[in-house]
């Protein structure tokens, strides 16, 4: 199945609608996909016999920076029977307020392995997994303050009576 | 010392109860089996039989009951120094710590940017050596042990 292909299978499936932009600068395609549709969408991929995207390789969460306001998920899923690779993006406007996470739905239900990496994604970027089945901190301690690998994070000057620095 | 002092029945050591004590303690360096990242593989290369820490009466415990000495060997992270310093404060006196790598020296690599590392272990807990290197060989490590045999002889326990 080509690029083309898989385009055409969503299309069909979910109406033009569910594919919002395409992007070809980065090591492989990518497909833009409607931030509310992510979890049908790979259901549908990893299910369809002609797909098989049954292995989620890496999910990343994406701060796209101050002035952009954006913040993403990328998915970079793997065909085990047909060797397919496919990059799906998502992202949203969000105003960086710490009390209004930008939330995309979650895809543990699709792909067991998304659980830890949704949980990375919240830990360090801030960024929220609707019905996520246990959406908490799993890199730094539970009582941290703030998102570390947002654009805007400032070291804080103490942790517990430590000094960071 | 020629046969007839180390026989049993015969020889006689005369010495202080202080020099005795630190001398027994100083020959059984017990560190705690701890270690955290990269420097933790040189520390297990200085205890295994290339090295053979366990010449200097150095080997591993699994209790931090059991162990005077402490390596920190490894990045410590904010998350991690809360467990050192409960480890350290189950470990009976007297005891000593080990500083060992840039990363637990200093913070080593994360000094920038670093906003998970505790930038020195000496922050948590007190530090009797520190030794250098990124991850420091063996040989250094053995050396803090040298040291650390150095800096017990001097020691007044009792008196
Ligand atoms: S000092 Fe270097 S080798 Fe040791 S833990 Fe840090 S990064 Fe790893």
């Amino acid at each position: 199945m080509s690029f083309d292909d898989i385009k055409l299978l969503l299309t069909n499936k979910f109406g033009e609608s569910v594919i919002t932009g395409e992007e070809y600068t980065g090591m492989q395609p990518a497909l833009l996909i409607d931030p509310d549709r992510i979890a049908e969408v790979c259901l549908e991929l990893r299910d369809n016999p002609k797909t098989y995207f049954d292995f989620l390789s890496c999910l990343t969460g994406i701060d796209y920076g101050i002035d952009s306001g954006r913040f993403g998920v990328v998915y970079n899923l793997s065909s085990i029977p047909y060797h397919l690779q496919l990059t799906l993006k998502v992202s949203k406007e969000n105003n960086r307020n710490e009390e209004e996470l930008p939330s995309f739905p979650s895809v543990t239900s699709v792909y067991r392995t998304a659980d830890w990496h949704e949980r990375e994604a919240f830990d360090l970027v801030g960024i929220f997994f609707e019905g996520h089945p246990d959406l908490r901190r799993i890199l730094l301690p539970d009582d941290w303050e703030g998102y570390p690998l947002r654009k805007d994070y400032k070291t804080a000057e103490y942790y517990k009576g430590i000094k960071i620095d | 010392m020629t046969p007839d002092l180390t026989n049993e029945s015969g020889g006689v050591v005369v010495t202080k109860m202080n020099d005795l004590m630190n001398w027994a303690r100083l020959s059984s360096l017990w560190p705690l089996s701890f270690g955290i990242a990269c420097c933790a593989i040189e520390m297990m290369g200085a205890l295994v039989s290339t090295y053979d820490l366990d010449r200097f009466g150095v080997f591993p415990r699994p209790s931090a009951r059991q162990a005077d000495v402490i390596i920190i060997a490894g990045t410590v992270t904010f998350k991690m120094a809360e467990r050192i310093k409960r480890l350290y404060e189950q470990m009976p006196e007297p005891k000593y710590v080990i500083s060992m790598g840039s990363c637990s020296n200093c913070g080593g690599p994360y000094w920038q940017h670093g906003y998970h590392v505790v930038k020195g272990v000496d922050r948590v807990i007190p530090v009797d050596v520190y030794v250098q290197g990124c991850p420091p060989r063996p040989e250094a490590l053995i050396g803090a042990i040298l040291e650390l045999q150095k800096k017990i002889e001097q020691e007044q326990l009792i008196g």
